[in-house]
């Protein structure tokens, strides 16, 4: 199958990079997969998993605020945060988790909700990316 | 002329402080090298983002984002990056000189521009002149990363967007070279010169929309030219510490030479006259 190369930077320098069959993700307008020679494209994502297919494999990398840039021959995804699956420290992403919840159930006006909640969701899609590797 | 004691003890503790700025130049060498490695990590993340917005701003004209366009300035942002500790030689001097020095000739009156502060330095130099500091950062590790620093790029971006002020410049000392660091200014928002270098261009579809990714990537933008700012500034920094802590360890060396020297020169002198002392001592008894 025909392949296409896929770059994952992030601002702590370069996390992923592979020729790979298959992208998928999930943009802010909805689930993506994208295969080699796809049209030249831009999309913001969501926080969220990149899957990315190879070889009879699946590895999972956890975005945060990034967006992808599709070219036929490369697929670049710029991330202010990502992590392989196999590199995630599952134990800071849970404690971030509950300080994001009990944060959202103080409920005190001091809190800023929006922080708490992106907080909490990037610390569940670590967590679920951790339990969904393999 | 000094007592041999007070000399011997000028030279023994001359000797301790080259020690220890001898360290601390070994130290900020390796702090060197570590900086310029996060630098070069950095770049391919700024090249791509670089292009990127480039390639949107030229290829979507119609497409608007309020941190492309120019507005009235109301107020002026300036971004001091300074280091936390001094003994850094003229780092901290240098940046905050030149960005004084664009207050003074630009405003009048304090109401017009606000102080964000990196590095305790800069921001205690700024508060004791009374000037308006909406936010600092100090205690940044070493080797900063994003996640270190996203509190005040966020911050800063979001002001803008907020109107609190209407552009932001950048103070902070370019790295060129570990013994030559420049000062240098960047205008940061509003964006004003992403179309200009770019090589080859790829039209991109957008999905959703043109407006929707600037709205995204323009504030990412943003916070990695700031990022960057900072990464250059540490090496910066490590760099000019490196070189005070070197003319520092040298200075030591002559100063413990010339002791040296007149430490010799007093001894033989006590020598010469207890010499003298005898010899007329003896010559006395023997009349």
């Amino acid at each position: 199958m025909k392949t296409v190369n896929v770059n994952i930077v992030t601002p702590d320098g370069p996390v992923y990079e592979s020729a790979v069959e298959m992208v998928s993700t999930k943009a802010q307008s909805g689930e993506l997969g994208i295969l080699a020679g796809h049209i030249p494209m831009v999309a913001p994502l969501e926080i969220g998993a990149v899957r990315l297919k190879k070889e009879g494999r699946t590895d999972l990398v956890a975005v945060t605020g990034g967006f992808l840039e599709v070219r036929p021959e490369q697929v670049t995804i710029l991330a202010q945060a990502a992590e392989p699956a196999t590199e995630i420290d599952i134990d800071r992403a849970k404690e971030a988790k509950q300080r994001a919840e009990s944060l959202l159930q103080a409920k005190q006006d001091n809190v800023d909700f929006k922080r708490a909640e992106l907080a909490l969701r990037r610390a569940m899609n670590r967590i679920d990316v951790y339990e969904n590797r393999m | 002329m000094a007592s041999l004691r007070d000399i011997k003890n000028r030279i023994t503790s001359t000797k301790k402080t080259s020690q220890i700025t001898k360290a601390m130049e070994m130290v900020s060498a390796s702090k060197l090298s570590r900086a310029e490695d996060n630098a070069k990590s950095f770049n391919p993340y700024m090249n791509k983002i670089q292009e990127v917005v480039a390639s949107i701003a030229t290829g979507a004209k119609d497409a608007s984002h309020p941190m492309l366009s120019t507005r009235p300035v109301k107020k002026t942002a300036y971004l001091v990056i300074t280091s936390d500790r001094g003994l850094a030689g003229a780092y901290n001097s240098n940046v905050i000189r030149s960005a004084m020095n664009a207050i003074n000739s630009r405003h009048s009156s304090k109401d017009e521009y606000v102080i964000l502060a990196v590095g305790r330095v800069g921001r205690d130099f700024f508060a004791k002149k009374g000037m308006n500091i909406i936010d600092s950062i100090i205690g940044l590790p070493d080797q900063p990363s994003f996640a270190d620093i996203k509190e005040i790029t966020g911050k800063a971006v979001g002001m803008y967007a907020d109107e609190a002020f209407d552009e932001l410049y950048m103070y902070y000392n370019h790295f060129v070279s570990a013994i030559s660091q420049e000062v240098t200014e960047k205008k940061v928002l509003p964006l004003t010169d992403v179309a200009a270098e770019t090589g080859s261009m790829t039209s991109y579809e957008f999905e959703p929309s043109p407006e929707a990714i600037l709205e995204v990537l323009l504030p990412q933008y943003a916070e990695s030219l700031i990022y960057g700012a900072l990464l250059d500034g540490k090496a910066s920094e490590h760099a000019a510490r490196m070189t005070a802590m070197k003319s520092a360890t040298d200075n030591a060396k002559e100063l413990i030479d010339s002791l040296s020297l007149s430490y010799n020169r007093a001894r033989q002198a006590a020598i010469t006259q207890e010499i003298t002392e005898i010899v007329g001592g003896a010559a006395a008894l023997e009349d």
